[in-house]
């Protein structure tokens, strides 16, 4: 018997991995992964609780999430593919024409 | 031990050692392939709670669709110049600070709230026709404005990946 405390933790700790790699790697597909990573840890934490309390909404709100994380894959890659093509490099330190 | 738990355990290693993979490897195709396993795991995990439709769209869009849309990213933008890019750990600090902010906080909320204590869900009943009896009639609005959003999201990335025609 896994209590659900257990699946919360695991959840945690993998979104915590997801939120190092977005604020320590510099590549733009990596802090892409990692974002997906995070949205995969909400999506646990949110199935946990729905399998918890036999209540199948909040499994619901699982798909809404899939689906704004395949727009935002779809968007993203597409902007990360532009700027390549126009700056050569994904390293986000290098892309700062918005910069100040 | 039950197998349930052993299991749990298992997928736990696997899910975090291959997270950890993604995140700290040089290697942007391994990170690829090890998000791979990360995202099996959360499937297996999905099985485990017997959310069965989510485990099967999680197969079918992450790892069948999403995945395959970040490895064509990695071929697409991974060519020699940019293989010895620096990865510099210069935000180590400020990171581990944030990190450990929201592990704290996370961590103090599971530690502190009394969970209901109800078993997990083990009957094998299918939740594919709740899911959808739901989605056609309180979430039908939500439903499709998702879909509007991902056809307006799909048509916007193929307009910006385009190439720019010479007029």
């Amino acid at each position: 018997m896994v209590p659900l405390s257990h699946y919360l933790f695991l959840s945690a700790v993998l979104f915590m991995t997801g939120a190092v790699g977005v604020l320590t790697r510099r590549n733009a597909i990596i802090v892409f992964m990692s974002i997906e990573l995070m949205l995969n840890s909400v999506n646990l934490t949110l199935v946990a609780f729905s399998s918890f309390l036999g209540n199948v909404t909040g499994q619901m709100l699982v798909f809404f999430v899939m689906t704004v994380a395949a727009a935002e894959a779809a968007v993203g890659l597409a902007i990360i593919i532009a700027i390549y093509r126009r700056k050569q490099t994904v390293n986000l330190d290098e892309i700062n024409l918005l910069k100040w | 031990m039950d197998l349930y738990t052993i299991s749990f355990y298992m997928f736990a290693v696997l899910l975090l050692g291959s997270a950890i993979v993604v995140v700290f490897s040089r290697n942007i195709v391994r990170a690829a392939f090890a998000l791979m396993i990360t995202l099996l795991s959360i499937a297996a995990f999905y099985v485990l709670m017997m959310a069965d439709f989510v485990g099967i769209v999680q197969l079918l869009l992450y790892v069948g669709g999403i995945l395959v849309l970040i490895l064509f990213g990695v071929m697409l933008t991974n060519r020699q110049i940019s293989v010895d890019i620096r990865e510099g750990a210069i935000q180590t600090i400020p990171a581990v600070i944030v990190t450990s902010t929201i592990g704290g906080i996370l961590a103090g909320a599971i530690w502190s709230t009394a969970w209901p204590m109800r078993e997990a869900a083990r009957s094998v009943a299918a939740t594919a026709p709740v899911i959808g009896e739901m989605f056609l009639t309180t979430y039908l609005l939500p439903f499709e404005v998702a879909s509007v959003l991902l056809l307006v999201a799909l048509v916007g990335a193929a307009l910006i990946a385009r190439r720019e025609r010479k007029s």
